[in-house]
């Protein structure tokens, strides 16, 4: 007992000794990597990251500049849309950089609350269709019109089909009226519901990969249509107001001019990274550029909003004004 | 098509075997089976008709009041005393908190460019709070495993998990312990937090984030919160547990001696009851840390983060890099809290004061820890883990060519299985339960419930009822229902198989164990890529999801009933001249039954807490309509009537497992 207690005695000792020699030796490189100055002009600058890989390259963009142009302390949050909206009210969320209609959101917080404004067009244009893949359109030229899917339908019976055509539909965080739109063009089809948007891109992956038949809800930009080009099936043309109800709606989908959110407490305090958002705009093949090199590169979102913001530093410059 | 499914599903049937319960068993079966031919004949000539569908985007009434109920809530945000000062007050601590930690542990701190206490003082820290608690063993476990946090390349995730998880399992245990206490000494208390708890364990996650967010707003504070909610009924009930379980002959010797209750409790019931506290608190964080993934929904800090992010991009390799440091944080925690209690426990008996040396040697690497700890504030290799080697980025990309070559060369099979399953049991079941008129199914499963377990079940059968056709999707809760009962149904006869196997070779269970437990714990979005590549979007597809995450619970329960049998009875049974195969199926499973009844049950609950993630995968149905619920304003109301119909459909379907396994107890 005597000699293991002195043993480790001596041991504690030694260890004592022995950091202290290692700390004492050289000043520490910690102090010499202190963070830039002039930090505090811009401040905290919020971002909301919706959940797909185009709006992350657009904020990530707009986030690299804010940082490493205006000073900016940048925050990424990941969020679904009707969260982030609800973030504007309480200070966690200064921008929505890449909104898609969402006209009940925009009556609640900007029109009810007053939480939230609009910030002009980011210049992408959103546009939603029935889409099915290349090998199919090559091999079934006339099936990109609405009028010959019936006598395709046998082609996407599968066995949640119930004996009809399939219409895959995905991200359950878009609104669709393909239910209202198969019943009003008396198609032979049925909805199914993917549930996500992995499973629907995982879908059309598999279907062009193993040359397997597939129709299904999509949307551009997308990253996934530089890996894979869907083609896109017309339906009867979108006039103003043909999708007014949508139990009767027989048109296609309006095209969306993407627009660009933020909170009022931040479009008034008068922030640089407020001058920023509003004059940001880009278009979506700038958009597919950056967001195929996350998605299908597997560059970090940083490195490659990095390298597109050195590739196109006039168009940046276009946005400091 | 009616050939196929002129059977209900009774998962219990192959419990019902033992030679003394022929009887009863024969007059069950019998009443089952004209419950399914009138079933069956009620199908035929009603099909199709008083079934209840609701459109995708239609609401009823009672979904639309809970939109404006949340549009009331959301405009009183501000100005309510409640809303603004309460739970703004909990929020605004709650997140100074977090952040206070994770500036300290895991984040930059501003100005530094690095937390204030950089890897190699974490690790130190670490090391020396586990020696001081566990042990030797569990000290190199945790330095491994939280070295590994740092080489997978997600160190400042990895520590922000275990800052939100410990956070909110500190709140479970101070509301947790006292609220189990109080449930031990009062029946009525017992009553009145138990239906509580069952809904706290059976809503899906999905349906109350938004709440949460209403109150809380995004970030640490709500994930925290979200994390409590479905982690504090274990330790709630395991602490309950354990105090009852306390022999009533021990209570009685200290009561006569004098003790107050609150004398009672201290020295007796708790001490006595400590083991089985600490199992509690062990699910407790194992529950915590489950939801994860679900806590970076609303932003909050972990590792959820990168496996959500991933997903995104359909990155399985960066979705499996960060789910396995979610396996390594939950092991490393399940076998350290286990070897803590061990520690404590053997302290006890010891009697309380730990021997000299030990002291010193704490001591002594208390020096050393806190000499790590200066590096790490130094020096920039002690603080930045992304100078040491990176393991994460390669085995990612191994993990992707795996998955790829797997899903290239299985894809025909694969849709030969699930196409197999549909037609074959899937649709079938389907037709009958979601086809037929609403009061036949509902006549037919009140009386199943009757029949398996007794008057009770079927009222409370009733009330669950009632309560689905309240919230206006019946057809959907049957669609859900389906897959639920052919989910089970398949974890059961995997568990029988590899229980069997399990329970029979020591072997195979030290081989099997590990991975159960890290099918256990893996986050169920890491594996839903692969899945789909697989079998495409479908309700196949959600029902394998929901079978890797139950299989593995069901197993190990039904290893350990096999394990349970006496092994003399086995062995006369081996020594009549029974074959494995006799001895398997007339001794081994039927005294394990109530294991068997068991795992169903907890099967059972698995599977349905699989239903929202299967709706992300093409399951459609109740967990389809949750994710919508959460992710446009208008269906919120839709998804919390779903959340809803699923807690109804996981009280009932466990109130007639218990009641039938009761019965199986009393023969």
């Amino acid at each position: 007992m005597r000699t293991e207690k002195s043993r480790v005695l001596r041991l504690s000792a030694l260890i004592a000794a022995g950091s202290l020699v290692l700390t004492a030796c050289g000043g520490g490189d910690i102090e010499e990597t202190a963070a830039p100055e002039g930090a505090d002009e811009c401040g905290d600058f919020d971002i909301a990251i919706n959940p797909w890989v185009g709006y992350e390259a657009s904020a990530h963009v707009v986030g690299h500049v804010a940082a490493t142009q205006l000073g900016c302390n940048v925050e990424y949050k990941s969020l679904k849309e009707e969260v982030a909206w609800q973030g504007f009210g309480s200070g966690e969320v200064d921008v929505v950089i890449e909104n898609w209609g969402h006209d009940d959101l925009k009556q609640t917080y900007i029109e009810e609350q007053g939480t939230a404004q609009d910030a002009g067009p980011n210049g992408n244009m959103g546009i939603i269709g029935w889409y099915v893949p290349p090998w199919m359109a090559e091999e079934y030229p006339d099936i990109t019109d609405w009028e010959n899917l019936n006598s395709y339908a046998d082609l996407f019976v599968t066995s949640e089909s119930g004996g009809k055509g399939q219409l895959l539909d995905g991200d359950p965080s878009f609104v669709t009226n393909d239910e209202a739109l198969v019943a009003n063009l008396d198609l032979n089809y049925t909805v199914v519901y993917a549930g996500s948007e992995p499973a629907l891109i995982q879908a059309f992956r598999s279907a062009e990969e193993n040359r397997t038949p597939l129709l299904g809800y999509f949307y551009d930009p997308q990253w996934f249509l530089s890996e894979v080009p869907l083609v896109k099936v017309d339906l009867p043309p979108y006039t103003d107001g043909c999708d007014a109800d949508p139990e009767a709606v027989a048109c296609d989908y309006p095209v969306y001019t993407l627009d660009k959110i933020v909170a009022t407490d931040f479009a008034e305090s008068g922030s640089p990274a407020y001058d920023l958002v509003a004059a940001f705009n880009w278009t979506n093949e700038d958009q597919n550029v950056v967001a195929k090199m996350i998605a299908e590169d597997g560059m970090d979102a940083e490195d490659a909003a990095a390298q597109w913001v050195e590739d196109n530093q006039e168009m940046v410059d276009s946005w400091l004004g | 098509m009616t050939a196929v499914a002129d059977r209900p599903p009774a998962p219990e049937a192959p419990l019902t075997t033992t030679p003394a319960a022929k009887e009863p068993v024969r007059r069950t079966g019998l009443l089952l089976a004209a419950i399914a031919g009138a079933w069956v004949v009620g199908w035929a000539l009603f099909q199709g008709v008083a079934t209840l569908p609701l459109g995708r985007a239609a609401l009823t009434g009672f979904q639309r009041s809970l939109n404006d109920l949340r549009d009331a809530f959301d405009a009183a945000r501000n100005s309510n005393f409640v809303l603004d000062v309460v739970f703004g007050g909990i929020r605004d601590g709650l997140d100074a908190f977090v952040s206070a930690a994770r500036g300290l542990l895991s984040q930059p701190a501003f100005p530094r460019p690095v937390p204030e206490i950089g890897w190699l003082g974490v690790l130190a820290i670490f090391a020396w709070l586990t020696y001081a608690l566990a042990g030797l063993r569990s000290t190199v476990l945790v330095v491994l495993s939280t070295l590994s946090f740092a080489l997978l390349g997600y160190w400042s995730d990895s520590i922000d998990l275990l800052i939100v998880t410990f956070t909110a399992v500190f709140f479970c245990l101070l509301i947790g312990i006292p609220l189990g206490i109080a449930m031990a000494r009062s029946k009525a208390v017992t009553t009145v937090v138990t239906p509580v708890l069952d809904v706290m364990q059976t809503m899906p996650s999905f349906s109350y984030l938004l709440p949460l967010v209403l109150l809380f707003s995004i970030g640490a504070s709500a994930a925290v919160v979200a994390t409590l909610i479905y982690a504090l009924p274990p330790v709630v009930r395991i602490t309950a547990h354990g105090l009852r379980s306390v022999s009533p002959a021990t209570i009685e010797a200290t009561r006569s001696m004098g003790s107050t209750r609150g004398q009672l409790l201290r020295t007796v019931q708790l001490p006595m009851a400590r083991r089985t506290i600490i199992v509690g608190i062990n699910q407790t964080i194992m529950a915590a840390l489950s939801m994860a993934t679900i806590a970076a929904l609303v932003d909050g800090p972990g590792l959820g983060q990168p496996v959500v992010e991933a997903l995104q991009s359909l990155n399985i390799g960066n979705a499996f890099v960060a789910g396995l440091a979610i396996v390594i944080t939950a092991i490393m925690l399940d076998r350290t809290t286990t070897a803590a209690s061990e520690r404590a426990e053997k302290e006890r008996r010891a009697g309380r004061n730990a021997p000299q040396h030990r002291r010193l040697v704490l001591g002594a690497t208390a020096v050393l820890a806190l000499a790590a700890v200066y590096l790490s504030r130094t020096y920039l290799w002690a603080a930045d883990p992304e100078r040491l080697p990176d393991l994460g980025g390669p085995l990612a990309d191994a993990t992707s060519s795996a998955t790829d070559w797997i899903t290239d060369t299985f894809f025909g099979a694969t849709n030969g299985i699930r196409d197999a399953a549909t037609y074959g049991l899937l649709n079938p079941l389907q037709s009958l339960l979601a086809d037929s008129p609403w009061w036949l199914v509902a006549a037919v499963l009140l009386a199943t419930a009757y029949v398996l377990g007794g008057w009770r079940p079927a009222l409370i059968s009733a009330v669950c009822l009632g309560v689905i056709l309240g919230v206006g999707l019946w057809q959907d809760s049957m669609v859900t229902l389906t897959m639920t009962l052919v989910a089970t149904a398949l974890v059961m006869i995997l568990a029988v198989l590899f229980g069997v196997w399990m329970g029979r070779s020591r072997r195979a269970d030290t081989a099997l164990r590990p991975l159960l437990d890290a099918g256990q714990t893996i986050p169920p979005f890491v594996y839903l890529v692969p899945a789909l590549a697989l079998f495409g979007p479908t309700r196949f597809t959600a029902i394998v999801a929901a079978i890797l995450y139950a299989g593995p619970a069901a197993i190990k329960l039904v290893a350990d009933g096999i394990r349970g049998v006496s092994p003399t009875t086995v062995e006369a049974a081996t020594a009549a001249g029974s074959s494995t195969l006799q001895v398997i199926t007339k001794v081994q499973l039927p005294m394990a039954r109530a294991a068997l009844v068991l795992a169903a049950n907890q099967g059972l609950l698995y599977v349905l807490s699989m239903v929202v993630i299967g709706g992300l995968v093409g399951g459609g149905a109740l967990g389809y309509t949750v994710v919508s619920g959460f992710a446009q304003a208008q269906l919120y109301g839709k998804g919390l009537a779903a959340g809803i119909a699923i807690v109804a459909l996981g009280i009932m379907l466990d109130r007639i497992t218990q009641h039938a396994a009761a019965r199986q107890g009393r023969r």
